[in-house]
C-alpha cells in the first residue's frame, strides 16, 4: 500500500544566501502532492519570510543553524521553520501587518502577514533567548476539480 | 542586476528572485546612485523577476521614504501577475505607481 506520509528535515548556516536554498528544497519536497505553480509560489514565499525573519531578526545576521521540518499527510504540507536566536519578547506586536524592529535595514514589517495570507495555518512559539519556531500547514489542491477537501 | 541613469531616473533590472539577499545589495547601489546623480525618480524594472518577498516591498518603500523629501517618485514595471498581487496586498501599491503599458 503506497504510504500517505512523508517528512523531511534540513539544517542549514544562517547566511542568506540560504534563503532561496530554503525555499527551493521545500518546493521540491511538495512537488509529490501535485501543486499547482501558485500554490507552490505561496509556499515560496512563506518559507522566504521564515527563513529571513530567522537570519535577521533571530540570529542577528550572525552564523547558526536553521532547522526546517517538513511533514505531508494527504494533502496536507506542514512546514516548521526553527531558530535558536534571540526570540521575541511580543508575539502579538511582532506579527502585526507593517511593525518591524529593523526599519533601518529598510524591513517592511510585512514577513508575518504574508505568512498569514499565503498559508492555511500559522503559529508562532517563542520566548526571548530560547529561539523561535513557526509552524505554517496549507491544505494542497483545494481549488482543483474533483478533488475532496479532508475534513479534519 | 543592472543599473541604469537616464538624466534624474534611475531604472534598477531586478534579479530572477528578490529577495532579502539580493536587497541588501540593491538598497546600497541604489542610494550610492540616488545621492552621486541627483536622482527623483526610481523605476524598478520587474521583467526577469518572477519572485518576491516583503523584502522586495522593504526596499521599495525605503527608496521613497527616501525619495518622497525631495518630491520624488517610485514605479514598478513589467510586473507578472503574482509580482502585482504582492505587490497591492503588501498596501504598497498606494504610494509605489504601477506602470501598465498602453495596449494597442
Amino acid at each position: 500500500m503506497k504510504q500517505d506520509t512523508n517528512e523531511m528535515e534540513i539544517i542549514f548556516d544562517s547566511c542568506s544566501e540560504n534563503e532561496g536554498f530554503a525555499r527551493v528544497a521545500v518546493a521540491s519536497f511538495m512537488t509529490q502532492l501535485n501543486p499547482t505553480l501558485e500554490e507552490v509560489a505561496d509556499v515560496k514565499t512563506a518559507v522566504s519570510e521564515a527563513v529571513t525573519n530567522a537570519v535577521i531578526h533571530g540570529y542577528n545576521q550572525e552564523i547558526h543553524k536553521i532547522y526546517i521540518r517538513c511533514v505531508t499527510a494527504g494533502h496536507a504540507l506542514e512546514i516548521e521553520v526553527r531558530d535558536e536566536g534571540k526570540g521575541i519578547e511580543n508575539i502579538e506586536e511582532a506579527m502585526q501587518p507593517m511593525f518591524t524592529t529593523r526599519p533601518e535595514l529598510d524591513r517592511s514589517g510585512m514577513g508575518f502577514a504574508f505568512m498569514e495570507a499565503f498559508m492555511d495555518e500559522l503559529a508562532v512559539e517563542s520566548s526571548p533567548g530560547c529561539g523561535t519556531t513557526v509552524r505554517m500547514k496549507k491544505i494542497i489542491g483545494k481549488g482543483r476539480d474533483g478533488w475532496i477537501i479532508p475534513q479534519s | 542586476m543592472k543599473y541604469q541613469i537616464e538624466e534624474n531616473c534611475l531604472t534598477i533590472f531586478l534579479p530572477k528572485e528578490l529577495d532579502h539577499h539580493q536587497t541588501e545589495e540593491i538598497r546600497r547601489e541604489a542610494d550610492r546612485q540616488i545621492e552621486r546623480n541627483h536622482v527623483k525618480y526610481v523605476i524598478f524594472d520587474f521583467g526577469e523577476t518572477s519572485f518576491m518577498d516583503s523584502s522586495g516591498i522593504g526596499v521599495m518603500m525605503g527608496r521613497y521614504r527616501k525619495l518622497s523629501l525631495t518630491g520624488g517618485e517610485v514605479w514598478a514595471a513589467n510586473l507578472n501577475d503574482r509580482m502585482k498581487k504582492i505587490l497591492k496586498m503588501s498596501g504598497a501599491a498606494k504610494i509605489i505607481r504601477i506602470y501598465e503599458e498602453e495596449r494597442q
